[in-house]
C-alpha cells in the first residue's frame, strides 16, 4: 500500500509554496500602491491648506476718525448731491490725520510723513469711508471709529510673506513703516483676523489684492449649475428612458449609444469653442454670461448624466418591469411608479457629480469670456444673476494665480480651498445619498 | 369533478408558431385550455413551455426579437388582433413569475397597485376591501394582516409568492398564468401554494408551468406535454401519468427524458 507520491499535508509542497510567495507579493504591490496614492493626496491637502489658509485671515487697522465738517460739507447744508461730489481723493486727508492722532495717542514716534503712514491701510479705505459718509450724512462732524483693511503689504508682512530683506527693493513699503506697523501691532491698533469678506466680497483690482474675495464668483458658479440642473437633469433623464426603455435595439440607437459614450470624452476646451460659436457669435447671447456658461456646462454634463442614469435603469432588475407589465401597467407605468423610483438614488447620484465635474471646469469659460472680467458687484436680480457679466470660482482662481502680486497667489490657493470644499460637499451629498436609498432585493 | 363549467373552453390556441430570430420555439401549437380548471404544462426545460405560457398574456411582445404567429383565443376573442391592447389584456390575464417579485414597496402597495391602475377602487374602503380579499385568497391575510405597511420583500420566499398571487388576484382576472410559481420555494411553502392553486381554481382558469411532475399530478386536471417546442400531448392528467399514448410522453414520465 506505500505510495511513493503520498505527502503530508502538514508540509507545504513546492507549488503551494510559490502560489503563496505571488500571492503575498501581490497583497504588497496593492499595498504600496494605495500608500502612493495616499501620500500624494496628503502632499496636496497640506500643500492647498498650507497656502491657502492664510487667504481666510486678513490684517485690519481700526482707526477713530474725525469726519470734518470742513472736508466734506463745507457749506454744511447735509445737502446730498453736494457731498457726492467729494471724491474717494477728498477723504485721504481724513485718513491721514485719523492716522497721525492715534500715532500720537499710543505715543509712537515715527518720522514719516503722514502720506507714508496713511499708506499702511488699504487703498480700499478712503472708498469705504465715503459709502459711510453717503449712508450717514447725520455723522459728519463727529468722530467714529472704523475698521479698515491693512495694505496687502502689511498683511503680507505679518503672515511672514513680506520680510525686512524682501522689500530691499520695493517701492510701496519701507523699513520704518515695518518699524510703525510693529509698534502698532503692540498697541493692538493692527491685528490679524478672521475675514469674512474673502468668503462673500467681489474680486478687486489689482491694487488692492487685500480686498479681493470670491462671493461674486461664487454666485456666478450658483447661476451656472443652476442652469446646468435646469436642463441636463430633465433632457438626461428623459433620453436615459427613452434610450433604455422604450428605444428598439437597433443599428440607430447603437450609433447614438457609441456617440454618448464619445462625448463624455470630448475634451471641454471643445464644448467651449462650439458654445462661443453658437450661443454669442449666432445666438448672440451676451458674453460672459453666467446663463451661456451653464449651456456650454450642460453640453458637457449631459453625457455624464446619461451615461450614469442608464446605469441606474440597467440595475433595476428585469423582475420588476415584469411584475408591473404582469398586473396590467403600461410601459410607461411601469417605469415612473417602479423602475424610476428605484433608480432614483442613482440619477442623483450620477447629477451631483456631473455637477461637481461642471463646477471645477475652466476651459470652456476661458473661450466665453468668463475668465479676465472682474465682476465688482454682486448681481442685483435673479435676472442679472443669469446675464451680467460674472466670473465663476475656477475662472477666479486661475485669474488671481495670473496675476503680479504675491498676495493674489496666497488668494488663489484660499478659492482652491473654498472650491474643494463645494465638491467634497457635493460627494459626500452624493455617497450619502447613495448609501441611504440603496435598495436590496 | 362533476363541475358543468369545467368543459367551457377559456383558451384557444391554433397553429401557434414562436420565433425568437430564427430559432424556432414553438412549432404548431393546438390546445383549448378549459374554464376553471387548472392546466399544467410539462417537459424537459427549454422545450418551450414559458415561452407558449408568455404567449397568453402577450408577455412576449416585451421581447424585441419574439415572434409569434397564429391564433389565440380568449373567450373567442382574438388576443393578437390589432385592436387588442396588451395593457387590458393582461388586467384579464394575471400572472405569477417563477421568482417571486414583489415591488419593494408596503404589502397593500403590492397588492393595491393593480386596482388602483385600473381604477378599481372608487373610495379608500373599497380598495381596502378588495386588498383584504385578494389576501384571504391567496392564504396570507392571517399572517399579514397586522403589517401591511411592512415591505413586501422583507416576507420569507413562501409568503412574497403567495403575496405575488394576491397581487395577480387582485385585478380580478379570469386567467391566471403561472411559471414554475414554486421552484423557489421550500416543501413546506410549495404545499401552502400547491393548496391555494386548487383553491383558485374555483374562480379562474389557472394555467401552471411545472418541472415536476408530482406537482403537476397533484394540483392539476389536465395536462399538455411539450417536447422541442411541439405538444406532444394532451389530455386528462390521470390519463397523461397512467397511460399516456406517445412513447416521447412515457419516456419522459418514466425518467428517460429530462
Ligand atoms: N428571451 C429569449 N430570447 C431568445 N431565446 C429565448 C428566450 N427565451 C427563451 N428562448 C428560447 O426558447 C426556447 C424555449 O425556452 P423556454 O420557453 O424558456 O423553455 P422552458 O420554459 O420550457 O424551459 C429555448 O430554446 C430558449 O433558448
Ligand atoms: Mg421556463
Amino acid at each position: 500500500m506505500s505510495n511513493p507520491l503520498k505527502t503530508s499535508l502538514l508540509t507545504l509542497d513546492a507549488r503551494t509554496k510559490k502560489r503563496n510567495a505571488a500571492e503575498t507579493r501581490f497583497r504588497a504591490y496593492g499595498i504600496a500602491a494605495i500608500g502612493a496614492g495616499l501620500a500624494m493626496l496628503i502632499l496636496l491637502l497640506v500643500t492647498i491648506f498650507g497656502k491657502g489658509l492664510g487667504a481666510f485671515q486678513q490684517t485690519f487697522v481700526t482707526l477713530n476718525v474725525p469726519l470734518l465738517e470742513e472736508k466734506l460739507d463745507k457749506n454744511g447744508t447735509r445737502d446730498l448731491e453736494k457731498i457726492k461730489k467729494v471724491s474717494t481723493f477728498g477723504y485721504a486727508p481724513l485718513l491721514k490725520k485719523a492716522m497721525e492722532e492715534t500715532l500720537t495717542e499710543y505715543g509712537i514716534e515715527t518720522n514719516l510723513k503722514s502720506k507714508k503712514q496713511a499708506a499702511l491701510l488699504s487703498k480700499s479705505a478712503a472708498a469705504q469711508l465715503r459709502n459711510y459718509v453717503l449712508a450717514n450724512t447725520d455723522m459728519i462732524g463727529e468722530t467714529v471709529e472704523f475698521t479698515f483693511l491693512a495694505n496687502a503689504r502689511v498683511d503680507g508682512y505679518l503672515k511672514d510673506r513680506v520680510t525686512r530683506e524682501s522689500i530691499a527693493n520695493d517701492k510701496s513699503i519701507n523699513a520704518a513703516q515695518l518699524d510703525m506697523v510693529d509698534a502698532l501691532l503692540a498697541a493692538e491698533v493692527i491685528e490679524k483676523r478672521f475675514n469674512l469678506s474673502f468668503i462673500t466680497g467681489a474680486d478687486a483690482s489689482d491694487q488692492r489684492p487685500e480686498a479681493a474675495g470670491m462671493g461674486v464668483s461664487m454666485l456666478g458658479s450658483f447661476f451656472m449649475m443652476l442652469v446646468v440642473l435646469a436642463l441636463a437633469l430633465p433632457i438626461g433623464v428623459a433620453a436615459s428612458i427613452y434610450l433604455e426603455e422604450f428605444a428598439p435595439k437597433n443599428w440607430i440607437t447603437d450609433i447614438i449609444e457609441v456617440n454618448i459614450s464619445n462625448l463624455a470624452a470630448v475634451p471641454s476646451i471643445v464644448f467651449g469653442i462650439l458654445g462661443l460659436a453658437v450661443f454669442i457669435n449666432s445666438v448672440h447671447l451676451p458674453q460672459s454670461a453666467p446663463l451661456v456658461g451653464g449651456l456650454v456646462l450642460t453640453l458637457m454634463t449631459l453625457p455624464t448624466i446619461i451615461i450614469s442614469t442608464r446605469a441606474s435603469l440597467k440595475s433595476v432588475p428585469p423582475s420588476i418591469r415584469d411584475a408591473a407589465l404582469g398586473v396590467g401597467a403600461s410601459k410607461m407605468q411601469s417605469v415612473f411608479h417602479h423602475v424610476l423610483p428605484l433608480a432614483a438614488p442613482g440619477i442623483f447620484t450620477g447629477t451631483i457629480i456631473g455637477l461637481a465635474q461642471a463646477l471645477g471646469e475652466t476651459a470652456p469659460l476661458l473661450l466665453i469670456g468668463m475668465i479676465g472680467f472682474i465682476a465688482s458687484n454682486a448681481p442685483d436680480s435673479v435676472a442679472s444673476g443669469f446675464l451680467d457679466p460674472n466670473s465663476a470660482m475656477p475662472a477666479q482662481i486661475y485669474e488671481w494665480a495670473k496675476r503680479a502680486d504675491p498676495a493674489f497667489y496666497e488668494r488663489a490657493w484660499g478659492g482652491i480651498i473654498i472650491l474643494l470644499v463645494f465638491l467634497i460637499t457635493m460627494n459626500t451629498i452624493a455617497v450619502i445619498l447613495r448609501r441611504r436609498f440603496e435598495r436590496r432585493w | 369533478m362533476k363541475d358543468t363549467s369545467m368543459d367551457t373552453i377559456k383558451i384557444s390556441a391554433k397553429d401557434v408558431q414562436v420565433y425568437y430570430a430564427d430559432n424556432h420555439a414553438i412549432k404548431d401549437v393546438n390546445v383549448d385550455i378549459a374554464d376553471k380548471t387548472v392546466t399544467a404544462f410539462i417537459g424537459p426545460s427549454g422545450c418551450g413551455k414559458s415561452t407558449f405560457l408568455r404567449c397568453l398574456n402577450r408577455m412576449n411582445d416585451t421581447i424585441d426579437i419574439c415572434h409569434v404567429e397564429g391564433d389565440i383565443l380568449i373567450d373567442g376573442e382574438d388576443i393578437y388582433d390589432r385592436r387588442v391592447d396588451p395593457v387590458q389584456l393582461r388586467a384579464k390575464v394575471g400572472m405569477v413569475f417563477q421568482k417571486p417579485n414583489p415591488f419593494p414597496k408596503s404589502i397593500y402597495d403590492n397588492v393595491a397597485y393593480g386596482p388602483r391602475i385600473h381604477g378599481l377602487a372608487r373610495a379608500k374602503s373599497d380598495l381596502d376591501e378588495i386588498v383584504e380579499k385578494s389576501l384571504r385568497s391567496a392564504a396570507i391575510w392571517d399572517e399579514v394582516k397586522d403589517r401591511l405597511d411592512a415591505p413586501g420583500t422583507g416576507l420569507s420566499g413562501g409568503q412574497q409568492q403567495r403575496l405575488c398571487i394576491a397581487r395577480a388576484v387582485a385585478t380580478a382576472p379570469e386567467v391566471l398564468l403561472m411559471d414554475e410559481p414554486c421552484s423557489a420555494l421550500d416543501p413546506i411553502a410549495t404545499a401552502q401554494v400547491e393548496e391555494l392553486i386548487d383553491e383558485l381554481r374555483q374562480n379562474f382558469a389557472v394555467v401552471i408551468v411545472t418541472h415536476s411532475m408530482q406537482q403537476a399530478a397533484r394540483v392539476s386536471q389536465k395536462t399538455a406535454f411539450f417536447h422541442l417546442g411541439n405538444l406532444v400531448e394532451y389530455g386528462d392528467t390521470n390519463q397523461i401519468f397512467t397511460k399516456p399514448s406517445d412513447p416521447r410522453t412515457e419516456s419522459y414520465i418514466t425518467g428517460r427524458i429530462g
